[in-house]
């Protein structure tokens, strides 16, 4: 009733002022006016405002209710139509549940221990912060018609490295067919140009007949020969010895995984830390990859995109829907709760280094305190997860040479630090210093 | 002019080469390697597939009631109401006030809670604003009234639609956790 009351003092103090100025009628107008909007707001406000409802059922309710589903607790679409419908249960009734229901189950009533029952015990938060304004805009919220979702377009049937496969192929035929149509348009210029000349009777110059031709003047110069064939010789050594050095690096490696993850959604739209899923990072050597119970942290809760992510995920041919629909497969989830059927996803590796090679996460994320992105590349902004560096020894070492030992706030270093800086003379020492370069710190 | 053609045929014709060599690259598969046999050892990897159990991976699940080496106290509050009621009115945190150390809480908290919590925890964290998740509440909700056992239960078990953290977070952790989140409850309630 607060609102209704504001509404009449702001009238009324408007009303004063006018006193003034205004005649009888003027006032009895107003003061009408005032009466009416008072009253009017006075109606909707027992009703309850869905507006206001929607904000506090996010905030209070959502993480239990959903309004077409159940989740843990039964979803409450026209939650106070049905109660009255099902069982002739009041408003009453839903207050005193909604501000403590354990109390109105202890109390015996019926419904509430067989609904308490139903969801196996579970119970309902109570609530005696709402007051009865706000339980009305709560219940005139659940009451509003259910939107139709936005239908978007996609095509599931294509994955994403199939059309771009597809994609590429089509600018390479594209470009073949353009090569083509050069060299014909080529063709026929030359002859047309040869019949012009025929028909005016200008003798086209043709070397053949009065001069060597030109390879064989080419193979008579042996000095000529020698240069071209040293320099053919250089070339393929270029290109074989490149060829040779980038077996078994895999940089740019981009397999198709399993299970359509996106790291773009994840770490970069939503800000999720990557030591929330990769949190073995922080303390071991390796960085891991999450076990579907900690997709399930979230993922009880999201089995559906936004429209709007869904339709980002049409530009990359992927139905984001349908892959939650996996993850929820491999965890054996069925909308309410684990069936116990799971099977573990084959996720495939990117980054792996040989074995003979030793890299541990935490010494360098923890204790060198470098960011992930500096090895693995702009990881937020992958829709695809690929390797960003050579990973090849020269990679290791170079940085190893460049970077300096985070030595602040670090006691185990503060003994080796001024020994080794004393000795080679500078302030700041670099991995390499600290021998970061031994074979033996790499290779066991 | 014939010699224009014949050079600007054979460009064409290496340009398609040079092509059609490039294209063949395919990020989708690994590199071909030296000598594989040096680079994959005989011993197992983590989660590499095996046949030695009937599952098809390495790495198993340890066996029930195996406890980790080290002081480790089993955490013996079941997860039920019973359990939770149990852990909000009698668990008491085993750091004293020396041992809470807000800094390495605060670190762990924004990582694992305050993405949902918001890192001031008031119920507004990234994924509520982006309305992503919902009804996460504010650590000052009357009606929740968390204490020090029900927030180590809430972290151990989680809750409803709330999961677990006991695999991210050690034990150690959990409560520097708990000692954070209930000094963002003080600041709050102020
Ligand atoms: C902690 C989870 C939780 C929260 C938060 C929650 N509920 Fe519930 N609610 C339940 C459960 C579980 C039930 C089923 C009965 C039971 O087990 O107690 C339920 C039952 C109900 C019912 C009875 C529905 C029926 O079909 O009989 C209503 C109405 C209801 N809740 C309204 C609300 C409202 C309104 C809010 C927000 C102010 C809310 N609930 C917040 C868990 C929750
Ligand atoms: C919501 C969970 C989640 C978050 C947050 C996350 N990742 Fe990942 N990450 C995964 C999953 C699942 C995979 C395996 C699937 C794949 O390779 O795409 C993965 C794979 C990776 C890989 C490749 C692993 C391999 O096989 O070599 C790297 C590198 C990586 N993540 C880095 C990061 C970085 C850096 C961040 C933070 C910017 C981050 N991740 C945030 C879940 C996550
Ligand atoms: C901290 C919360 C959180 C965690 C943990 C999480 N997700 Fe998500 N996930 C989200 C959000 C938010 C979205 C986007 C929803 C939207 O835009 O409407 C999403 C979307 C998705 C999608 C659809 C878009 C895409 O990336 O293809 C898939 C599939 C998915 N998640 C799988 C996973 C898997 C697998 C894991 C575990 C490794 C995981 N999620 C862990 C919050 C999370
Ligand atoms: C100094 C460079 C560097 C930094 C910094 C780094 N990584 Fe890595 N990462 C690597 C290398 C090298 C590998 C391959 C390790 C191997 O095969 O043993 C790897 C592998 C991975 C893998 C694959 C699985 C595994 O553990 O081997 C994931 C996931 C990953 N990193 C995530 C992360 C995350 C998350 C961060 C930030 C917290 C991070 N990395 C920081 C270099 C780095
Ligand atoms: C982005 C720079 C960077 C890259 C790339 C990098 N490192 Fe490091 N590395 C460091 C820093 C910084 C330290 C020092 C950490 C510390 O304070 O202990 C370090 C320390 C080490 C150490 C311990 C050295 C010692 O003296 O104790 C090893 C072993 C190591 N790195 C291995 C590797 C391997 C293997 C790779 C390549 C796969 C690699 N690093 C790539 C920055 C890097
Ligand atoms: C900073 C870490 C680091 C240090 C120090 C280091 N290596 Fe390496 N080394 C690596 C990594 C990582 C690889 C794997 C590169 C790859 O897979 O392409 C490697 C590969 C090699 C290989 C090639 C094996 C093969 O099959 O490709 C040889 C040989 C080698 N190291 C010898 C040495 C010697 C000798 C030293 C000491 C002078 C040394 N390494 C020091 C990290 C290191
Ligand atoms: C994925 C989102 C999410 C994350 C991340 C998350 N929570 Fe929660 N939390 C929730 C939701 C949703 C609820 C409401 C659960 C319910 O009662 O239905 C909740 C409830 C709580 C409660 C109140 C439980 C009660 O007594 O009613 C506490 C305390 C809590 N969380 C602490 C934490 C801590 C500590 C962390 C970090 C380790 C954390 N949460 C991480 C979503 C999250």
């Amino acid at each position: 009733m607060k609102k209704s009351y504001q509404s009449l003092e702001d009238n009324s103090t408007y009303y004063m002022k006018q006193v003034i100025y205004r005649s009888l009628t003027s006032r009895i107008v107003s003061l009408c006016f005032a009466l009416l909007l008072a009253f009017s707001t006075s109606l909707t406000a027992q009703e309850g405002d869905p507006v206001n409802g929607k904000s506090l059922y996010n905030s209070n309710c959502a993480a239990c209710h959903k309004l077409d589903k159940p989740m843990t607790g039964p979803a409450l679409r026209n939650v106070e139509a049905r109660l009255a419908d099902e069982q002739g249960l009041d408003r009453e009734w839903l207050s005193a549940w909604i501000r403590n229901s354990s109390s109105l189950i202890k109390s015996g009533d019926a419904y509430a221990n067989k609904i308490f029952n139903e969801y196996n015990g579970t119970p309902m938060t109570p609530f005696p912060q709402l007051s009865d304004q706000d339980i009305s805009d709560i219940l005139a919220y659940t009451a509003e018609e259910k939107k139709e979702p936005v239908v978007v377009e996609s095509n599931t049937n294509e994955g994403a490295s199939q059309q771009g496969g597809v994609s590429n192929d089509i600018i390479l035929g594209a470009l073949a067919l353009l090569f083509g149509l050069l060299a014909m348009a080529l063709v026929l210029v030359n002859r047309t140009l040869n019949r012009f000349a025929k028909a005016k009777d200008i003798e086209v110059f043709t070397a053949q007949e009065k001069r060597t031709p030109l390879w064989k003047a080419f193979v008579q110069n042996q000095f000529l020969v020698l240069v071209t064939a040293i320099i053919f010789l250089l070339a393929s050594g270029y290109f074989v010895y490149g060829y040779f050095m980038q077996v078994g690096v895999d940089q740019g490696y981009e397999p198709v995984q399993p299970i359509h993850y996106s790291h773009r959604i994840h770490a970069g739209d939503n800000g999720i830390d990557c030591k929330y899923c990769h949190s073995s990072a922080r303390v071991s050597k390796t960085s891991g990859i999450p076990s579907l119970n900690v997709c399930m942290n979230c993922h009880k809760s999201i089995s559906e995109v936004a429209p709007e992510t869904l339709a980002e995920g049409t530009e990359y041919g992927v139905d984001y829907n349908a892959e939650i629909q996996k993850l929820y497969d491999a965890v054996g989830w069925d909308g309410t709760g684990y069936t116990g059927d799971s099977k573990p996803v084959k996720w495939i590796r990117i980054h792996n280094l040989p074995d003979f090679a030793y890299f541990n996460h935490s010494q360098h994320v923890e204790v060198g305190g470098i960011e992930c992105q500096t090895c693995h590349g702009p990881v937020e902004e992958m829709e695809i997860m690929y390797q960003n560096a050579p990973l090849t020894m020269g990679w290791c070492i170079n940085c190893h040479r460049e970077t300096n030992v985070k030595v602040k706030d670090n006691e185990y270093y503060t003994k080796i630090h001024e020994e080794l800086s004393k000795k080679y003379g500078v302030e700041q020492l670099t991995v390499a210093q600290m021998g970061g370069l031994e074979c033996g710190k790499c290779h066991y | 002019m014939h010699i224009n053609m014949k050079i600007a045929t054979k460009y064409i014709v290496a340009l398609v080469l040079l092509v059609s060599f490039v294209s063949c690259q395919n990020n989708s598969r690994p590199n071909y390697q030296y000598m594989p046999n040096m680079y994959e050892s005989v011993g197992y990897e983590t989660y590499q597939e095996s046949d030695a159990f009937k599952n098809g991976v390495e790495a198993q699940l340890p066996a029930e009631g195996s406890i980790p080496r080290g002081d480790f106290m089993p955490f013996e509050i079941e997860n039920t109401n019973e359990g939770f009621a149990y852990a909000k009115a009698n668990l008491k945190s085993p750091l004293d006030s020396l041992q809470v150390d807000y800094t390495e809480g605060k670190i762990l908290y924004d990582i694992y809670c305050g993405i949902c919590h918001g890192n001031k925890g008031d119920g507004k964290g990234k994924l509520v604003q982006r309305e992503k998740i919902l009804g996460v509440p504010s650590y000052d909700d009357v009606g929740r009234a968390i204490t020090t056992g029900s927030i180590y239960h809430v972290i151990y078990y989680g809750k409803n639609t709330m999961g677990s953290y006991a695999n991210q977070l050690n034990e150690t952790e959990r409560w520097q956790v708990v000692a954070y989140v209930e000094k963002l409850k003080a600041d709050l309630e102020k």
